[in-house]
């Protein structure tokens, strides 16, 4: 510590001493210090996150179970298997029809939460804070909460008893895969959880739309409410709501805590990552086809978000223009 | 049905308004607090059952009728999580506040580092340098917890607070974010630095980083409860009871064969009390972060 300092103090002297060259002493003290600031980070990245990579892809060519050294060379089979696995394949269902309800449903909360908070004139503070609170609650603490007792399937849980007040029978929540009651306790809870985060970006994409667009659109007779709404607020949020669905999709495609919490050993309507854990980590530790599973994934992801990238950029760019 | 009711209102009071850029009217006040606040109690329900299932005693929570508050507060459902048996639950609270914290500490002191680096020394790879950063972000770390958990198992990480923080600290969205942050930072205080003779590096910590402490918090605070709420990465690590956190805790609650419902509910909400007094606290960083890095990031 106390050395390197000495060093980063002592570095300008040799370049005002050298006057005839200074631009080389700096550009080595330069050198220097840029090791200096992103040397450990840099080498944690490629020990922690590039290595793991790598090490990944070679054993996903290798028969590898409770073993992270194999020697079986098996070319392609660790991936033939995961892509004819029918959990697997499942799971990649379960993600889309999981994205598809849970994206826009977020997209328009949020966006709903925070044109009614932006509209407040009292307790603006307070309100934001109720609807951001969920926040700090943990995708496991909320599954506990959901689980053991909103949806809690027998008598005394609050969905059940509220539904029983008008003579409904008790629902099996989170016990069966048909009816699909389970999706709607998945999706309520990560919209309580979520909706909050959200809602604070698109309050300050709010905030940055200039007041002139609509005084302006005032005076051209369009009426406030939807028309403005339609024809002002949502393109000015443009940029926003491509970052939010963008950070949403992510988001959905790394869904595991409450799955594993909520559906535990169910062997239906299990999300990718809980499918990975289940093979690489379960009774088989199977690091082989846990890793052939784990490219496979991050290919796609990789896929989804360059096109989503391209598609909703080049949207912008033309708006933009 | 008490949504809709103002709806009609707002629409009829809307050409008075017309005129006005100015919105309101007190017809159409009240429909707005009255959806916001109905908005506002749905969002608070599962705060309320949190409070009222922890301080019940189990035969009324689980009870013919519904009951919403208990007869009697049970106060000595407080320490019951710590007395516990088949659940470490103080071993695992102390778990959490260690790796939380080390955890923030950590990425703050290495991103924020790397990031000045990339945004303010010259130097002719720092592009390279950067795009390797860039590549990271393409892939979500979650997905690498298999890669990473056989890289930490092979180091004998298993089980241990090293294993639980260091593989996380090197956050290459949290660099850029530091990075984009530090291309703003106005250039004239370091070169008044410079002229007072520091070098990058004194630079960086008596002027960078005393003027940045906003920006840190925010960081820091977004960082702080990540970390706290994790569940993926600490429940690969924590095989054995006595390396895991609060949520792998937690989490084992819900697959015990016995139930005790008073107990698991003051367990959780002993373990969201950190991150409360963390937003009653810091809601302003919080808040500023969000709006600042959500957006560019």
């Amino acid at each position: 510590m106390s050395t390197t300092t000495t060093r980063g103090v002592a570095q300008p002297a040799p370049a005002k001493v050298s006057k005839d060259r200074p631009r080389r002493g700096l550009r080595a003290g330069s050198t220097f210090n840029f090791w200096l600031f992103t040397g450990p980070f840099l080498i944690g990245l490629i020990v922690f996150v590039f290595v793991p990579i790598g090490w990944s892809i070679y054993l996903s060519f290798f028969e590898a179970r409770f073993t992270v050294t194999p020697s079986d060379f098996v070319g392609f089979e660790n991936y033939t298997q995961v892509l004819t696995d029918v959990d697997f394949l499942n799971s990649l269902v379960t993600f889309t029809v999981f994205a598809a309800f849970i994206v826009p449903t977020t997209w328009a909360f949020s966006l709903g939460l925070a044109l009614l908070v932006n509209r407040l004139r009292f307790m603006r503070a307070f309100f934001r804070s109720v609807f951001f609170l969920p926040t700090a609650v943990s995708y496991v603490a909320a599954s506990l909460i959901w689980k053991m007792s909103i949806f809690n399937g027998v008598r005394f849980g609050l969905a059940n008893t509220v539904l029983s007040w008008f003579g409904i029978d008790n629902i099996a929540w989170l016990a069966v895969p048909d009816p699909p009651w389970y999706w709607l306790v998945i999706v309520t809870l990560r919209l309580w959880l979520q909706s909050g985060f959200y809602m604070i970006l698109f309050i300050a994409a709010l905030q940055n739309i200039p007041r002139e667009l609509y005084e302006a659109a005032a005076i051209d007779g369009a009426k406030p409410g939807w028309q403005t709404f339609r024809f002002i607020t949502l393109p000015q949020l443009r940029a926003t709501s491509t970052a939010v669905i963008l950070l949403l999709l992510v988001a959905a495609y790394q869904a595991f805590d409450e799955f594993f919490n909520l559906l535990g050993k169910a062997t239906w309507g299990q999300p990718p990552l809980v499918e990975l854990y289940k093979m690489a980590l379960g009774e088989n530790q199977n690091y082989g086809a846990g890793s052939a599973g784990a490219v496979v994934l991050t290919m796609l992801i990789c896929v989804v978000t360059l096109l989503q990238g391209k598609i909703m950029g080049f949207g912008r760019g033309e708006e933009s223009k | 049905m008490t949504t809709t009711a103002p709806e009609i209102d707002r629409t009829t009071a809307q050409p008075a308004k017309a005129t006005k850029v100015k919105r309101g009217g007190v017809i159409g006040n009240t429909g707005l607090y009255l959806a916001t606040g109905v908005a506002g109690l749905l969002f608070l329900i599962p705060f309320y059952l949190i409070i009222r299932n922890s301080l019940m005693a189990d035969p009324e929570i689980t009870g013919e009728n519904w009951k919403w508050f208990p007869a009697d507060i049970q106060w000595g459902n407080i320490t019951e999580p710590f007395d516990d048996v088949t659940v470490d639950f103080a071993r695992s609270m102390w778990n959490s506040v260690v790796v939380a914290v080390l955890h923030t500490s950590g990425i703050l002191l290495v991103c924020s580092l790397a990031g000045y680096g990339l945004a303010r020394i010259p130097y002719k790879h720092a592009n390279k340098v950067f795009y390797l950063v860039l590549v990271t972000l393409m892939v979500p770390t979650a997905v690498t917890f298999v890669p990473s958990f056989v890289l930490v198992s092979s180091l004998g990480w298993v089980d241990s607070y090293r294993g639980l923080i260091i593989p996380g600290l090197f956050s290459g969205f949290t660099c850029f974010l530091f990075r984009q942050y530090f291309l703003g930072f106005p250039k004239e205080l370091e070169e008044a630095a410079r002229v007072d003779g520091l070098g990058y590096w004194g630079a960086y910590w008596r002027v960078v980083v005393p003027n940045s402490l906003n920006f840190f918090a925010a960081i820091a605070t977004i960082t702080f409860i990540n970390g706290w709420n994790a569940f993926l990465w600490p429940l690969v690590i924590g095989q054995d009871p006595s390396a895991w956190t609060v949520q792998v805790a937690l989490s084992s609650y819900m697959t015990n064969q016995t139930v005790n419902y008073h107990l698991i509910f003051m367990a959780t909400a002993i373990s969201i009390l950190p991150l409360v007094f963390v937003f009653l606290f810091l809601q302003r960083w919080l808040v500023q972060g969000i709006a600042q890095t959500g957006i560019k990031g």
